[in-house]
């Protein structure tokens, strides 16, 4: 194995991190939208709220992982793709300010138009943002990004079957993984009746997400033929196999209220499907570019790689204490001065966690 | 890489440069509170705990559910330019993005390590024992300094573009550590990081500047005044002597900016320094003229010769009034800022109380805002200065920008979300900063249980 698909393969491990933690946090906002009103929608939102809460910075920077470890190690993709995917990446860009900034305004703030406004806001672009990225990865799979700087069909690239497939995809992979997290937060913190009402959408989500996935298989069938070939009969098929066997037993799990066990299969389900994608096009980035070809010179991806083994040494053991410390039940001090308005949330800060 | 086939139209480009330095230039002042106030926080507290005032600890409190609001926005107005770098420039990302990449990659992990202890300092308060808590805004702290360090790094790269060789618009090696510590990265990175915690403590004294203007001066507005603005002023005068070492290195390396900050033309030695004027038609007109000061104050000597403008041609010269004025603007600032952390130090020393005159107050209150101008003046000294380059001296920024068309609706469409943004945010913090009482988990629980969504 070459430096430069070692790269490649911490790329994608980068990726299948955000989108199963960043993407379960966009989830939580798809909730949040619809949710119901203020009154009847009050638990779920606050559920979600502090699931999100102490995570969703820490796995958002995955995706700033992602989009610096591709321009580092491989400029010219990099150039390519943001140049030609200009426009839904900009939407990409302006829903994540969007959802994080109204996010953090939403916990501070206390009347209740506040809260609806920038709920509204935070629900909102956490649907945009999900459907922008898949679109635009949709682009990239079935070869619509070529090599070059704006090279591509400025609209097309991302809106065309595949993309507007890969888009619903992003969003509904993004709904099902929060449902799937959120129920166990739901259960550890003794709300019964949420965990039954996510339980309940995790089950329609993952088979409203499984049934996009084969339309995708098919799209690709008539949009992008060899990558449905590598997916059904080539190197990738163990992939799909991991994820479609994955998908059916987290329903089973779901029905069953295994609700740690089903993180796990839920969270295969859908990194079978990202890494199929990867193995898939392998070793092929663009149209006629490899991996070899795109990639940087050896020297900066070594020290990038080392660099970035540095990191992991500092990175693993904190965000294992955050996780760790963000599903434990709070201890509220009834000391000095206790929140307005209310008894406090005792024992049920519950955190989107890796699925464990 | 292809060369490019189509340019980007004037009207475009310009739309580029703008979104750019609207986004910069947001992101740069969130970042500076994101390097500076986990400090203040963390001094805070720990006076909090090592006296058990409860002024210290309120103030701790209240800056950290600040900090969070801060933090976020800032995590989010610094992605958008991490997307930015590709969407608008990819002629310099294509190119050279592995030649930058390194301190970017570092920063990455920086600003996860930052991410998450952050998560930790704010959820867990209850959680940890009050000193497990303090420790763990400790690598806040290092990794803000961290983050600002490699980002500046990258920055200080496209002044002094080093670590690589390039034939044909190819490049062939890489010195990805080379080009990090390029030349320009010490000098660049001290300014920065000592500019991001004069803001910050400049900024934070404002608040209660205001505050003990309104007649409250109980103990607790009065540290909250007291401890960021102590900060701030004792950075002060070291920022004033770390910013003539960025100026001599520029003159040194960069001679066409300095040129243009200065407003000089003519090579020529013996060269006067201009104080205000504005250029017209190539003449420095309306200027005080203080004899021998560039020379003296650019190169040690007062008849050194100082490069002029002239020895490029005009397109190769960085628009000259708005440089010279922004960098009047920022060391005009700048010994404002002295003058007034001196005030201050010497009523100390001679007192040993705090400036007790209604004007000191004025003029602190002023003085956030004025250290924020600082801030965007000096960046827009280094950036504009550096045109019409983006690498200096080897890629023309007009060359690098994204040829797709549309640029100027995508400009008008960022500029109205950050007119939102910025409007939100200032209202958020204001409500924040009239907050009673602060919770005592910063972000522990929902701002108002009873209140409904």
């Amino acid at each position: 194995m070459t430096l430069a698909t070692v790269t490649l393969a911490v790329l994608w491990v980068g990726l299948t991190l955000y989108v199963l933690l960043g993407g379960a946090d966009f989830g939580g906002g798809v909730w949040d939208l619809i949710a119901g009103g203020p009154e009847r929608g009050r638990e779920t939102r606050r559920l979600v709220e502090h699931s999100l809460g102490p995570v969703w910075e820490a796995n958002h920077v995955w995706l700033i992982f992602v989009v610096v470890v591709l321009w580092t190690s491989f400029p010219p993709v990099f150039a390519s793709v943001a140049s030609t995917l200009y426009i839904p990446l900009t939407l990409a860009a302006l829903g994540i300010i969007g959802r994080g900034a109204a996010f953090a305004y939403r916990k501070v703030t206390t009347q209740l138009w506040q809260q609806r406004l920038f709920g509204a806001v935070f629900a909102f672009s956490s649907v945009m943002t999900p459907f922008f990225l898949g679109a635009a990865a949709g682009g990239i799979a079935s070869g619509r990004v070529p090599l070059g700087i704006a090279r591509g069909n400025l609209v097309t690239s991302w809106w065309n079957p595949t993309s507007v497939v890969a888009g619903l995809l992003a969003v509904g992979t993004a709904a099902y993984l929060a449902a799937v997290y959120l129920t166990r937060d739901a259960q550890r913190g003794h709300a019964e009746d949420l965990a039954e009402y996510f339980r309940r959408r995790a089950l329609i989500t993952g088979v409203v997400v499984g049934g996009l996935a084969v339309v995708g298989l098919l799209v690709l069938y008539l949009d992008e033929r060899s990558l449905f070939v590598e997916l059904t009969t080539g190197r990738a098929l163990p992939l799909l196999i991991v994820s479609v066997v994955s998908g059916v037993v987290s329903l089973v799990l779901l029905v069953r209220r295994a609700f740690l066990a089903v993180r796990v299969t839920a969270a295969l389900a859908v990194a079978g499907l990202l890494w199929g994608w990867g193995v898939g096009q392998y070793p092929m980035l663009l149209p006629g570019v490899t991996v070899q070809e795109a990639s940087a010179s050896r020297t900066v991806l070594a020290a990038s790689l080392g660099a970035l083994l540095g990191g992991a040494i500092l990175l693993v053991p904190s965000l294992w204490w955050l996780f760790h410390l963000s599903q434990q039940p709070t201890t509220v001090r009834q000391s000095d001065t206790a929140p307005r308005g209310g008894e406090p949330p005792g024992g049920e800060p519950p955190g989107v966690e890796p699925p464990d | 890489m292809h060369p490019l086939a189509v340019a980007a139209t004037p009207a475009d480009l310009l739309a580029a440069r703008l979104q750019m330095g609207l986004s910069l230039g947001w992101h740069i002042v969130l970042a500076c509170f994101g390097v500076g106030m986990p400090a203040m926080t963390l001094i805070a507290e720990w006076r909090g705990l090592r006296t058990g005032d409860p002024a210290y600890q309120l103030l701790a409190r209240r800056w950290a559910r600040a900090m969070g609001v801060l933090f976020a926005v800032g995590a989010v107005s610094g992605t958008i330019l991490s997307f930015e770098m590709g969407l608008l420039w990819p002629g310099l990302m294509g190119r050279y993005g592995q030649v930058i990449g390194l301190p970017f990659a570092l920063e990455a992990i920086a600003f996860f390590i930052e991410a998450i202890f952050l998560g930790i300092y704010l959820y867990a308060w209850d959680r940890l024992s009050p000193r497990q808590h303090l420790l763990a805004g400790i690598p806040i702290v290092i990794a803000g300094i961290a983050s600002a360090f490699f980002v500046v790094a990258a920055n200080a790269w496209m002044n002094q573009p080093t670590g690589f060789d390039e034939r044909h618009h190819r490049i062939i090696s890489v010195a990805p550590w080379r080009a990090m510590f390029n030349p320009a990265t010490p000098p660049q990175t001290v300014h920065m990081i000592l500019a991001a915690f004069m803001v910050t403590g400049f900024g934070l004294a404002s608040v209660y500047a205001v505050a003990m203007l309104r007649g409250r001066r109980d103990r607790y507005h009065r540290l909250g005044f007291a401890l960021p603005f102590t900060i701030a002023a004792v950075i002060t005068p070291i920022q004033i002597v770390v910013g003539d070492w960025a100026a001599r290195f520029v003159a040194e390396h960069q001679p066409i900016k300095l040129a243009a900050m200065e407003g000089v033309y003519v090579t020529q030695s013996g060269v006067p320094l201009h104080v205000g004027g504005i250029v017209v038609n190539g003449h420095m007109r309306y200027a005080l003229e203080i004899p021998y000061a560039l020379s003296l104050l650019a190169h040690g000597n007062p008849f050194a010769t100082v490069i002029g403008l002239n020895t490029v041609p005009p397109t190769d010269r960085p628009p000259v009034n708005v440089v010279h004025l922004s960098f009047q603007v920022m060391v005009g600032i700048g010994f404002a800022l002295l003058a007034l952390a001196l005030w201050w130090a010497i009523v100390w020393w001679r007192r040993r109380r705090a400036p007790a005159s209604p004007w000191f107050y004025r003029a602190s209150a002023l003085a956030g805002v004025g250290a924020v101008i600082a801030l965007e003046s000096g960046w827009v000294t280094t950036e504009v200065g550096r045109q019409p380059w983006v690498v200096y001296g080897i890629l023309r920024t007009a060359d690098a920008v994204n040829p797709a068309p549309g640029l100027v609706v995508g400009f008008f469409i960022v500029a109205s979300v950050y007119v939102v943004l910025t409007i939100a945010t200032v209202y958020v913090l204001r409500l924040l900063a009239r907050e009673r009482p602060v919770p005592v988990a910063p972000q522990e629980y929902d701002a108002d249980e009873s209140g409904a969504s």
